[in-house]
């Protein structure tokens, strides 16, 4: 317990220091008022637009912590919308249509899972491959249109919802969340992921099976991503195929580092992964938000700072980097 | 005066908690094939990475050819004439075999550019005097491994070597391929080439080697010239017993009267693997520890491995308690009661970021699947048991299991496999590594288990454990199966004998 | 001599994926197999061309550069920046983009080995550096050059109808090839990728030729960039974006493994003229629908990595 307290030390202090640097550059950012039933905030903002990452992230954090990589969810959110999109168009129900698209993409995790334990293809090209179809898939079912959702739908509730006075996204994400936690402690799930990938040896030699727990790991994040899709179709009532989750694979990779947990594989923190999640997003919104002697940052500092903090990360973590510190500072001495 | 081609003299080596060479002398002369054995921990490898620059050593000098040398780094010592071929030979797999040979050194036009005729020409050559005919255009991974080794000597050779260090050559390579190797190993050295040879098998130091130095606990335990020594005389020099070992250490220690035998348990027929273990019968029954005695090396954790499916084997019959075992695997083992703590603890046994509880309680709860998972407070219950029955040494049990020294790390192996009650459990080398108390602990323990019941298949180095410890013992040496003995029988000369019979003697049933 | 041909396979299969393709798409669609056609092909592709050619260097090492497209698009930027803004001729400006370029890989590759970090993760930090720099560049994301008459000129040059991307496209691709197949360091990209242990051992310069590729991964990106503006007659932040994910694609289909070791720049020119046909013939079939593109060439990866799985394991059997 201490053990992973500390672990998360780093996360959450940087994110501290982006909320203290709010806390002086733009105070707006947390203001709250409570409108239409539902609380306003840009801390709200936060959480409500950075569910999808945040959803993506605990799913990535289980499949980096087994060991491998999925590049496609941006892809499988983009499935989601589409199928989604498509038999709400077709008079289908609001049930229905949800329950399709997480199907399809639990396949879609499958499909990645299958192709890495069973034929052997390295985790960032399967993924890859998926990366490209996927959206092209997404297009087929669209037949190359943005479909948009009508408005009346009960579907839209799913990005546009409120209840418990949170927007529906922010619950979701939390009860996702919660439920994920729940099936990765009260099952020996987590402790699996994280043998197989500390040491797939030594779990083999106790008699783990490698494969089904692998195959596990990528139909959760399918899951997941299928969720992520969802709530950013309704949010937008429309199904892009192409925009849809461009580019979120890498932000969700990026808070799974941020988080704590290895490239390589092992332990794993979903919660470290969540803070990760929270801090990219509240890092966009802290940019958008700032303003030095009434002049606001351009937006696309954003891109460079978050370069900062991926380097920084990679470093921090880099027993290499921990060597040559230690070989400076002993040689005086020595 | 003419200088030996390396003296070594002196070398000393320590790390921080084991005095690796504590004062080793080491003589290689000009066209000599010296044959350098030692089991585990006896300085060996320690002494060949110091000679090839991979390590610096505390004290003692180097000399070469008469002349004082310090390499720094394995090009360093490459420079100097001192070559390795490794046992995984570290060539590049992907480029072509004349490419291997020259690659570095590649001819190239007065512009720069390689010229690959002239490459293929010039490998070609270096092949061709060595007594070997291989396509040069073929990439390397699609040589067998033994002619992959041969390039990595030709390699050497080409490099103006005049020290080749030859790092257990012979693991993967059939008779046939063998033979070939020593072929060229003559041929070098009839040209003047100084040859160290590391290696576990005991004929082979005989077949082919001029001298022979064994290492024993980081010192020197004898040089001889191989025509002049004995088989039993190097084997009693490896493993530091005196020939005439009399019956002390023998027959009084064997268990009292063996337990009356229950059922076969366990039943291996011609079992072998290619490159790992030759045929061989192996009967285990309830109640009873069967002992593997052999050098390191002699294949005792291929038959272990072979029997938890861990490896697959080539051909042979296999039951378990009755049941005929088609394709092996670990789940399928333990799903028949049999267990195995593996010889290499931190890479195959623990999980190293996991606690004391996760590592004990692995087996167990991947037995049960994913979905039924024991509630904390019985998993720390079983654990509590048993850190108790074993002694385990830790504050706590949530501590990371790589924090616990090694005699407990064993402890916590022993106890994740005790707690699934295997029929059958298998030891690989139990004691290595870890302090005289648990040493006891563990001997004592084994005793109770046979007596319950358990079937046990008992690996150690030490000849003495293994003696105390079994009612039957197969020797092995050269990964095959030179003999039986069983109870009054036992004792360590006669294991020593085994081992060191001459293979014309033929095997024991 | 079968043997030898054999040994090219991946080679083989890529090419002759590529004549079927090619002769289908001529005799299905008139015009398709016109000269014309044929030397837009590599004018078309000539930027991503450029980037997979780097890339190559980056894969047979066993790595991976996410920064080529946001390079490609901070190049064509900063060349668009010091010939508009700050009035730099052209003869002047591209050598200092192309060091830039050079500088940027080789300034990724130097704490990827330095520090052991992971090239996904810090090729993914240049990727955002680049691209954020190259938004910012100006507050315009694109600087028009169509008034700059050297610009101008040069997008009309042609030689035997080939235009100066393209040319620049093939002539870098036969420069890849000989370093990779002629020099001592193009082998030790080999040597690295195959397996960089022993490259150690054999005591080959690791450190200083994982630099230097990240470095020509990024002057391939550069030129990438130069030739997109020439071609686009504008400099533009938001050019080639996730183009480094067809480069990978190129590459792959062209025979490299993505682990490194084997594969071969013209396997990764032929990948490009395959990605380039399948982009193209939507233009020649109108009911085709972009998204077949995708799904075809996720369909040519996957069939790609499959064969080169089977055949690893037939020859480990």
């Amino acid at each position: 317990m201490r053990d992973s307290i500390t672990r998360l030390l780093w996360p959450l202090m940087a994110l501290a220091l982006l909320l203290a640097f709010n806390a002086v550059a733009s105070p707006a950012f947390f203001h709250w008022r409570l409108a239409e039933g539902r609380l306003a905030s840009p801390l709200i903002d936060v959480l409500n637009q950075g569910a999808p990452v945040m959803l993506l992230a605990l799913g990535m954090t289980l499949v980096i912590a087994a060991g491998g990589i999925d590049l496609s969810v941006g892809a499988v959110m983009a499935m989601a919308g589409a199928v989604a999109a498509h038999l709400l168009q077709h008079d289908g129900s609001v049930a229905v249509a949800i329950a399709a698209a997480l199907a399809v993409c639990l396949a879609a995790g499958l499909w990645n899972g299958l192709l890495i334990t069973l034929a052997g293809v390295p985790p960032i090209v399967a993924t890859l491959i998926l990366m490209v179809a996927g959206r092209g898939i997404a297009q087929l079912i669209t037949d190359g249109q943005i479909i948009t959702v009508e408005p009346e739908s009960a579907f839209l509730a799913i990005g546009r919802g409120t209840a418990l006075g949170l927007p529906a996204p922010v619950l979701i994400a939390l009860v996702a969340t919660l439920a994920l936690s729940a099936a990765v402690r009260f099952t020996s799930l987590g402790l699996f992921i994280e043998c197989i990938g500390g040491n797939e040896e030594a779990s083999r030699y106790a008699g783990l099976d490698v494969r089904s727990i692998r195959l596990a790991a990528y139909a959760i994040m399918g899951l997941l991503a299928g969720l992520a899709g969802l709530i950013d179709t309704a949010d937008i009532a429309a199904a892009d195929a192409n925009n849809s989750g461009l580019y979120l694979e890498l932000d969700a990779i990026l808070a799974v580092v941020i988080g704590g947990t290895a490239l390589t594989g092992g332990r794993f923190s979903l919660l470290g992964s969540l803070i990760g999640a929270i801090l990219i997003q509240s890092l966009s919104t802290t940019i958008l938000m700032a303003e030095f002697g009434g002049r606001s940052v351009p937006v696309e500092l954003n891109l460079v700072i978050k370069a900062a903090v991926v380097l920084i990360v990679c470093l921090l973590q880099s027993s290499e980097l921990r060597r040559r510190l230690l070989l400076v500072t002993r040689r005086p001495g020595a | 005066m003419v200088h030996a081609l390396i003296e070594m003299r002196g070398i000393v080596k320590t790390y921080p908690d084991v005095r690796a060479l504590d004062g080793v002398d080491f003589t290689l002369e000009r066209g000599q094939i010296h044959a350098l054995v030692g089991e585990n921990g006896a300085g060996k490898s320690t002494l060949i990475r110091i000679l090839t620059g991979a390590e610096r050593h505390d004290r003692g000098t180097i000399a070469l050819d008469g002349a004082m040398i310090e390499p720094r780094t394995p090009a360093a010592a490459q420079r100097l004439g001192i070559a390795t071929v490794y046992q995984e030979v570290n060539l590049i797999p992907d480029l072509s075999v004349a490419e291997n040979i020259l690659l570095g050194r590649e001819p190239r036009s007065r512009l720069g550019w390689i010229r690959w005729g002239a490459m293929r020409e010039r490998a070609c050559e270096v092949l061709t005097d060595m007594g070997l005919s291989v396509d040069v255009a073929q990439s390397l991974r699609s040589c067998s491994i033994a002619v992959q080794q041969m390039i990595a000597v030709a390699r050497a050779v080409d490099q103006q070597a005049r020290v080749l260090v030859l790092d257990e050559p012979t693991s993967s390579l059939d008779a046939g391929e063998t033979a070939q190797l020593f072929a060229l190993m003559r041929r070098l050295r009839d040209r003047g080439l100084g040859i160290i040879f590391i290696t576990h098998f005991l004929e082979q130091v005989y077949e082919v080697s001029d001298r022979v130095t064994v290492l024993r606990g980081g010192r020197c335990a004898g040089s001889y010239s191989t025509g002049d020594v004995s088989r039993l005389a190097l084997v009693s020099a490896m493993l530091g017993k005196p020939v005439n070992e009399a019956a002390r250490a023998g027959s009084a220690e064997t268990p009292p009267s063996p337990a009356p035998l229950h059922r076969e348990c366990l039943r291996a027929g011609g079992v072998f693997r290619r490159h790992a273990v030759q045929p061989f019968n192996l009967s285990l029954c309830a109640g009873e520890v069967l002992g593997l005695a052999g050098l390191l090396g002699s294949g005792r954790s291929e038959i272990v491995r072979l029997l938890f499916g861990i490896d697959q084997r080539d051909g042979g019959d296999l039951a378990i308690n009755g049941r005929a075992i088609g394709r092996h695997s670990p789940r399928r083992a333990i799903r028949a009661g049999v267990a195995l703590t593996p010889e290499d603890r931190r890479s195959a046994g623990l999980i190293a970021h996991l606690s004391v509880r996760e590592n004990m309680m692995l087996a167990l709860l991947g037995a049960r699947g994913w979905a039924c998972r024991l509630p904390l407070r019985e998993q720390r219950m079983i654990a509590e048991r048993f850190v108790r029955s074993l002694s385990i040494a830790t504050p706590d049990l949530e501590r990371p299991v790589a924090q616990l020294s090694g005699g407990n790390q064993q402890k916590v192996i022993l106890a994740r496999w005790l707690l699934m009650e295997p029929t059958i459990l298998m030891l690989d080398e139990p004691t290595r590594g870890i302090d005289i108390g648990a040493k006891e602990q563990i001997e004592s323990l084994i005793a109770e288990l046979r007596a319950k019941g358990m079937a046990i298949i008992f690996i150690s180095g030490e000849l003495e454990e293994v003696v105390r410890v079994s009612r039957r013992v197969m020797v092995l040496r050269d990964r095959a199966v030179v003999g039986e003995l069983t109870a009054a029988a036992i004792s360590t000369a006669a294991v020593m004998q085994a081992i060191a019979q001459p293979p014309a003697e033929g095997d024991h049933a | 001599m079968m043997a030898r041909f054999i040994r090219h396979w991946p080679l083989l299969a890529t090419a002759g994926v590529l004549a079927a393709l090619y002769m289908t798409a001529a005799i299905a669609y008139p015009g398709f197999g016109s000269w014309f056609q044929f030397t837009r092909l590599f004018a078309d592709n000539a930027t991503l061309g450029l980037a997979a050619i780097g890339m190559t260097f980056v894969i047979l090492s066993g790595g991976i550069d996410l920064s080529v497209g946001a390079v490609i698009a901070l190049s064509s930027m900063v060349l668009a920046v010091l010939m508009s803004r700050l009035g730099l001729p052209m003869w002047c400006a591209v050598p200092m983009v192309l060091a830039l370029g050079f500088a940027f890989g080789g300034f990724m590759g130097g704490i990827i080995q330095v520090f052991r970090l992971p090239p996904f993760l810090v090729t993914l930090a240049g990727m955002f550096l680049a691209r954020g720099a190259a938004l910012l560049l100006s507050d315009t994301k694109r600087i028009d050059m169509n008034n700059d008459a050297a610009v101008r000129s040069l997008s009309e040059r042609h030689i035997v109808d080939f235009n100066l991307a393209a040319i620049a496209f093939v002539a870098a691709a036969v420069i890849a090839a000989a370093v990779l197949r002629f020099t001592r360091f193009g082998r030790t990209v080999y040597a690295i990728g195959s397996d960089e242990s022993a490259a150690r051992l054999m005591g080959l310069p690791v450190a200083r030729t994982r630099i230097g590729l990240y470095a020509i991964s990024g002057l391939c990106a550069a030129a990438g960039g130069i030739v997109h503006l020439i071609g686009m007659q504008a400099g533009d932040a938001s050019a080639a974006f996730l183009l480094e994910l067809d480069a990978i694609a190129a590459v792959v289909i062209g025979g490299t493994v993505l682990a490194g070791g084997r594969g071969s720049v013209l396997g990764t020119l032929f990948g490009v003229l395959i990605l380039g046909i399948i982009t193209t013939i939507p233009n020649f079939q109108g009911d085709l629908n972009t998204w077949w593109i995708k799904i075809v060439i996720g369909l040519l990866l996957l069939a790609f990595v499959l064969l080169q799985r089977f055949a690893q394991r037939w020859s480990q059997r």
